[in-house]
């Protein structure tokens, strides 16, 4: 049942709503004639609706989401308290700054932190989601050219493991997308590098470890490469989980990161946001930083904003982007502290690699076998939907009903019927092999009744949804009728 | 070790199991030459108790102030229920809804938000959201250009908040699109109606309409809307949702109504928190909405006909289309609306009407004030919703930090974003304000006046 179905004219939460006053001075065809279509129910009523609701939702509190690229680790429910001190929620952001020292020292320290962890010179914390941290960081690259007169390089070189948001940024920043292979190994093809790069290149983007799950062994030779041609190197931080405290992405020669704090720092994905993705660049791009930016003068912290750098590309929020997000990740990085951020990294392989482990003597195909895993790796499902039909996609709802989230489907779109797997360090060894052995009973039950599989989920509140139907009949709102 | 679960014994099983001698073979692909000497910048780990301390002592250090700042974050009450079941762990650690089955909660929330964002705005549909007011605004821009196909050129009125016109020149100035901006009415604080058509002689895309506009003034969106129209141009209306329970939604404007809206959810529920997370809200005309960014849901039925909701029209978005998408655009702000639909269902039609008419009142009742202290007059002449530009005899910024001494964030000095306007501030007084508030506000107003 819908909220709006719970409604009932004329019933309201007195507590809730200020006396009446009256409207003074707006003309009338300024004024609204039919109220808005809200609800009319009681406290207990939304209480209980959204509750029920939420009960509808797997999520990493419930349920084991071994979801790749997507870093589901838990989620440490002291930096959401301690982000919502009520101090910290009724500061408005435009509030002097001389108001706000306590929370301008978090932001402040937290991009200390960050610029160790990524062995960048300068961050930006504003950037409200990893797409808008891609959007920035090109566009920096597309200044820095600009700033030098070099206005020939038309191009984003993207390997083809890549995320869609790369490519989908690069082209709203004005770019033409080049798209290059990936080996056997699956690494980036070198030889395709090299036949790409010339003087119409901008940049090239890399994740690494890539989507394949396992780590870019010529990182430094492409970083030359690309450097020798004029471009420079963006860092897709989507999985820097996996070498957090191990690896410095400005040690591997990038230009310009940024880092997915609701993946590696252990934010809330919140149902699909709020995100955060700080930026870091190298000393180059300094002057293009987007702005505000934490500064401290003589142990005053203020906004650095255009004024401090001119150069700036400018501002991408309202404000200051996720204020509350970026309180959290200040409260998980004081929790690990120096010697907890290395353990992410080696905690995240171990899990991998133990569950690549397990499911490869559980008769799964690997499809990266001669390779360590990164903290994510992929098995491909094809030899599966040859003998009974069964696909990636089945096999994914029928985990839904043996109440696991489904890993990655169909991404990296190069390997066939595959499933990119991430455990996270945050999960225990027997969690792993309770879920060895659920693909396992999937596994048979394909080979047994592969009807059982190919109708699932079957316990889920809903069964198999008319995606298509769901398209072509557009219902994105309700009527009452 | 903090969040890891392992036991010695776990892991000298699972790295047998590998095959590995040690955690650190794990890494071996990776070239010695790359591996990170040390972090030098990262304190040593606190325990849960000791961050507690030291962040209980960095919000007091910031204390609380009687605040009187809008500018694109009001403060409005946030009931507890709010919050309480937003941040249940089933909302709050949630992945984005991909896999609709395990997702029935998320995404029959984001549906019902579509339902009333669509009803409140007067428009056909919503998307499930966008990162912020301003970022939505960017985003329909692009939207715009994309469903013009001829013009490239955005008008932009002056009178829209200063931080939106930035982000809108920033986030689409490479791809070859004009942001023009018009002037405004000294005396009424509207868009200067005369100008429109100087303006309008070169072809455009759309014509953006604020409503309320920065300076708290309703503009005159009938006659704007039809204008833009007239010249093929589509209308964006970039409007405060609060202000929506009693004023005209964009839906209606002029003639046909305006085609997109979009603003800043944050009034809905959501805290000041120094600027963000909120949320940005998007709706439009049927017509448009294959050009719409953002996550959208629908609703579908499944294999058994009972009905159920999706995660519809991807095939616009960057993870189906790549290079081709609508926008780069994967995040919606999902808990943040999940906070606002709370908090809408919680306030109700005559909630959420006397939310905003309250808050009306109070920022009248404060202008009224002010207007006794001699010097201190308002600026426009035109009516408001819940903000308003008042001239000071004194700098702004100096009266500010006088008032600040006195516990007061008085409002936001404009000197710098308008400094033709001479001293002056923008106030706002939600419903959150007394009688005893706003008394306060002018009584230590008076006494800063008079001693400086």
């Amino acid at each position: 049942m819908l909220i709006f179905e719970h409604s009932r004219p004329g019933r309201r939460n007195y507590s809730q709503s200020p006396a009446a006053a009256e409207i003074v001075g707006i003309p009338q065809n300024l004024m609204r004639k039919a109220p808005p279509l809200l609800p009319e129910v009681s406290e207990m009523d939304v209480v209980r609706h959204y509750t029920r609701l939420s009960q509808k939702n797997f999520s990493i509190d419930t349920q084991f989401y071994p979801l790749g690229s997507c870093t589901m680790k838990y989620n440490p429910r002291a930096c959401n308290s301690l982000a919502m001190l009520p101090q910290f929620l009724a500061r408005h952001p435009r509030a002097p700054e001389s108001t706000g020292q306590g929370f301008l020292a978090c932001m402040y320290e937290l991009q200390e932190i960050l610029k160790d962890v990524t062995g960048m010179a300068g961050v930006c914390l504003t950037p409200m989601a990893g797409a808008q941290g891609e959007l920035i960081g090109i566009a920096m690259i597309r200044a820095y050219h600009e700033s030098r007169g070099d206005s020939a390089r038309t191009e984003i070189i993207v390997p083809d493991a890549a995320h869609g948001t790369n490519p989908a940024t690069a082209v709203m920043c004005g770019y033409k997308v080049v798209e290059i292979a990936t080996d056997k190994e699956g690494d980036v093809d070198m030889e395709a590098l090299k036949a790409a790069v010339g003087p119409q290149t901008a940049g090239l983007m890399l994740t690494n470890p890539s989507t394949l799950g396992v780590f870019e062994k010529n990182v430094a030779e492409m970083s030359k490469i690309v450097h020798e041609a004029g471009g420079l190197l963006y860092y897709d931080g989507a999985n820097l989980n996996a070498i957090l405290g191990k690896v410095k992405p400005g040690d591997m020669g990038f230009d310009v990161i940024h880092i997915n704090l609701h993946k590696t720092f252990s934010t809330p994905h919140g149902g699909g946001g709020p995100g955060s993705a700080p930026v870091g660049v190298a000393p180059r791009l300094l002057p293009f930083m987007p702005v505000p930016v934490v500064g401290s003068d003589n142990g005053m912290y203020r906004w650095l904003t255009e004024k401090d750098i001119p150069q700036t590309i400018g501002r991408l929020s309202a404000h200051m982007g996720n204020a509350g997000v970026l309180l959290r990740a200040y409260v998980y990085v004081r929790l690990l502290g120096a010697e907890g951020m290395h353990r992410v990294a080696e905690f995240a392989a171990l899990n991998a690699n133990y569950l690549m482990a397990e499911m490869s003597k559980a008769g799964f195909e690997i499809a990266y076998p001669t390779r360590r895993a990164s903290h994510e790796f992929i098995v491909t499902l094809k030899e599966l939907k040859e003998k009974t039909g069964v696909t990636a996609m089945n096999v994914a709802k029928r985990l839904l009903d043996k109440g696991y989230h489904a890993p990655t489907i169909y991404f990296p779109l190069l390997v066939p019927e595959c499933m990119l797997i991430e455990p996270a360090e945050t999960e225990s060894r027997e969690t792993l092999d309770a879920f060895v052995a659920a693909m396992k009973e999937i596994m048979e039950e394909a080979y047994n009744q592969p009807e059982l599989v190919k109708n699932a989920p079957h316990t889920t509140p809903v069964r198999r949804l008319d995606d298509v139907k769901a398209a072509r009949e557009l219902d994105l709102t309700w009527k009452q009728i | 070790m903090p969040f890891i679960p392992h036991t010695q014994e776990d892991v000298q099983t699972m790295l047998a199991s590998i095959g590995a001698n040690s955690i650190d073979d794990l890494f071996d692909e990776i070239p010695p030459a790359l591996k990170s000497g040390g972090l030098k910048r990262v304190p040593p780990g606190l325990s849960e108790m000791e961050i507690s301390r030291l962040m209980l002592e960095r919000a007091e250090t910031d204390g609380r102030y009687l605040n009187f700042i809008g500018a694109g974050a009001y403060e409005h009450h946030i009931p507890a229920a709010v919050w309480q079941i937003a941040t249940r762990g089933e909302f709050y650690s949630s992945y984005t809804p991909y896999q609709a089955e395990a997702s029935q909660g998320t995404l029959q929330l984001l549906y019902e938000y579509q339902t009333i964002m669509a009803s409140l705005t007067g428009m056909d549909v919503s998307n499930a959201s966008m990162y912020d007011g301003a970022s939505a605004l960017a985003e329909a821009a692009l939207m715009a250009v994309r469903s013009h196909k001829s013009s490239r050129r955005i008008l932009i009125p002056s009178t829209v908040h200063p931080v939106y016109r930035s982000v809108v020149r920033a986030i689409v100035r490479n791809q070859g699109i004009d942001v023009i901006e018009l002037p405004y009415c000294k005396t009424s604080g509207q868009t200067l109606a005369e100008a429109l058509d100087e303006f309008g002689k070169e072809e455009f895309a759309a014509l953006v309409i604020p409503q309320p506009n920065f300076f708290g003034v309703l503009e005159d969106v009938d006659a704007l809307t039809d204008w833009a129209h007239s010249k093929n141009a589509l209308a964006i209306g970039v409007v405060n949702p609060m202000a929506l329970a009693i004023l005209t939604p964009p839906g209606e404007w002029g003639e046909k109504g305006a085609d997109v809206a979009v603003g800043e959810g944050q009034p809905l529920g959501i805290p000041l928190s120094s600027g963000g997370p909120y949320f940005g809200f998007m709706a439009c005309k049927q017509a448009l909405v294959r050009q719409m960014p953002g996550r959208i849901i629908g609703r579908t039925t499944d294999q058994d006909g009972k009905s159920g909701f999706v995660l519809t029209l991807q095939a616009r978005e960057q993870h189906i289309r790549r290079s081709k998408a609508t926008s780069n655009i994967c995040t919606n702000q999902g808990l943040m609306v999940t906070a606002a639909t709370i908090y809408l269902a919680l306030m109700g039609p005559e909630g959420l009407r006397r939310t905003a008419v309250q808050s009306h009142a109070n920022t009248l009742a404060l202008l009224e004030k002010l207007e006794t202290l001699k010097g201190v007059k308002r600026l426009f002449t035109r009516s408001l919703f819940h903000e308003i530009v008042v001239s000071l005899p004194a700098p702004a910024g100096d009266v500010m930090h006088a008032l600040k001494s006195r516990g007061i964030l008085g409002g936001l000095d404009l000197e710098g974003y308008y400094p033709e306007l001479g001293h002056a501030m923008l106030v706002c007084a939600t419903e959150t304000k007394t009688s005893e508030d706003l008394d306060k506000y002018a009584g230590q107003l008076r006494s800063i006046l008079e001693n400086s």
